[in-house]
């Protein structure tokens, strides 16, 4: 039963440590600012998952696994919503979600490309982009 | 194997280190101070200090970033850059003072050596008079609570007096008159952080209350508490807004607090007295030694605590009500 958890632990912590190193690569290498925050916010969350069952399985059951069980479900509920709140924050505060400017011939953007090259403003976040003036 | 995450650390810390010196954006220099924190309380840990890497993750990597991005809202966003600036003078000095500290570490013994001279005199006198003094497991509270227990009044006070400080510079204790101040906080779409942020920061209050109270059987007390109660508030004052912060917990209550933490600390000491101890003199509280300065050590660490949300708190209206 030891080495059955043993080798139910090594694999977890090894994948769990596979998808935070796949999410460091994509912190790096993706374009732009919400391609990043993708690739780092899913690969945490399933990360974190696979690591601390991982943990969970070195541990004796009882509190100790109750605490780390806590930990993932405090981590679950607000990784998320921490990843969330930067991407509302990086569009409200215009961060362009285009790697270049989006090249329009009419010169007439929609509320995501905006109309100044890739850089999205505040009040270009209409429902109805054929509204927009100038 | 541990060495071998200790060294990684502290490469890491080099690295975060000289990314801070060396980016004129501050917005990105303060997100790095933060990961810096979190570096320092995993080298903390590491070292088995576990008291103090929680105190650094709460204060370090919390609430200073967010202290830090407050103070940027109030400032510039990228350093200034001056040309004229000599930079040969700096240089050698923190050249020749590294220098030194190097040097001198080459005396110092073994990590864990038994035979160090600070595991022998006071180290020893500590983790033996903990169990027979107090019949707690953990020796740091006791020292910090009790045998150096003037040196901890001595730190409360320190805090208090930093809070009085940035009061002073930058508070406003009524409601500034722009008619925007009343409005809900400025983000959109922010729903989601509410509701989340409601179902989360209760067990976050609670957690710091657990943090402070079991600070006697496991790492924890005061400073930590404080320091994760006040997290949880100014959690729910960026959510909420401003107004309603104040509303919850107004100026004078946070005051009140600060205040008051310091008044409970000395409090006890003068008892101590009047029952007939020295200051701070704990097994005069109780018929029972051992149950006095149990006692002792949980009401000036509950000092602690009040003392360090209040003046943590004040620090952050005082930063977050200003107009920027």
């Amino acid at each position: 039963m030891a080495t059955v958890l043993d080798a139910l632990s090594w694999v977890f912590l090894t994948l769990g440590g596979a998808f935070i190193f796949i999410g460091g690569v994509g912190l790096v290498r993706m374009p732009t600012f919400y391609a990043r925050l993708h690739a780092s916010s899913l690969t945490d969350s399933a990360g974190t998952i696979l690591i601390l069952a991982g943990l969970v399985c070195q541990v004796s059951a009882g509190i100790d696994a109750f605490k780390l069980l806590a930990t993932l479900a405090f981590l679950l509920v607000t990784g998320p919503t921490a990843s969330y709140a930067l991407a509302n924050a990086a569009l409200l505060a215009g961060v362009p979600t285009d790697a270049q400017s989006v090249d329009d011939d009419d010169g007439q953007g929609d509320a995501v490309h905006g109309q100044n090259g890739g850089e999205t403003r505040i009040d270009n976040l209409r429902p109805n982009p054929a509204e927009q003036e100038d | 194997m541990l060495e071998i995450f200790g060294i990684f650390v502290l490469c890491l810390l080099v690295i975060t280190a000289v990314a801070i010196v060396r980016t004129p954006d501050l917005f990105t220099a303060v997100m790095l101070t933060g990961i810096f924190s979190l570096l320092m309380a995993t080298t903390f840990f590491l070292l088995d200090a576990v008291d103090v890497a929680l105190t650094e993750a709460a204060v370090g990597a919390g609430i200073a970033t967010v202290l830090l991005l407050a103070a940027l809202a109030l400032t510039a966003e990228r350093e200034r850059p001056d040309p004229d600036a000599r930079r040969r003078i700096p240089l050698l000095a923190v050249a020749s003072t590294g220098v030194v500290i190097v040097y001198a570490t080459l005396q110092k013994p073994r990590l864990g050596d038994p035979d160090a001279p600070v595991q022998q005199h006071l180290g020893a006198f500590y983790l033996e008079q903990t169990e027979a003094q107090f019949e707690i497991p953990n020796v740091v509270t006791a020292v910090l609570g009790s045998f150096r227990g003037y040196d901890t009044f001595g730190e409360t006070l320190v805090v208090f007096t930093a809070a009085l400080g940035v009061l002073f510079l930058l508070a406003r204790i009524r409601e500034p008159r722009d008619p925007a101040f009343g409005t809900p906080t400025g983000l959109r779409h922010h729903l989601i952080p509410q509701v989340v942020g409601r179902a989360v920061i209760p067990f976050v209050v609670l957690f710091g209350l657990y943090v402070q109270f079991h600070g006697e059987y496991g790492p924890g007390g005061g400073f930590q508490a404080g320091a994760i109660v006040a997290a949880g508030i100014i959690l729910f004052s960026l959510l909420e807004g401003e107004k309603s912060a104040r509303r919850v917990l107004p100026p004078f209550v946070l005051l009140g607090l600060m205040s008051a933490g310091v008044l409970i600390y000395g409090g006890v000491g003068l008892v101590c007295l009047f029952l007939g101890g020295n200051f701070l003199d704990y097994s005069v509280l109780a018929t029972d030694p051992v149950a006095g300065r149990q006692l002792g050590l949980l009401l000036i660490e509950l000092g602690v605590g009040v003392t360090v949300v209040g003046v943590l708190l004040s620090i952050f209206h005082a930063f977050a009500s200003r107009e920027v």
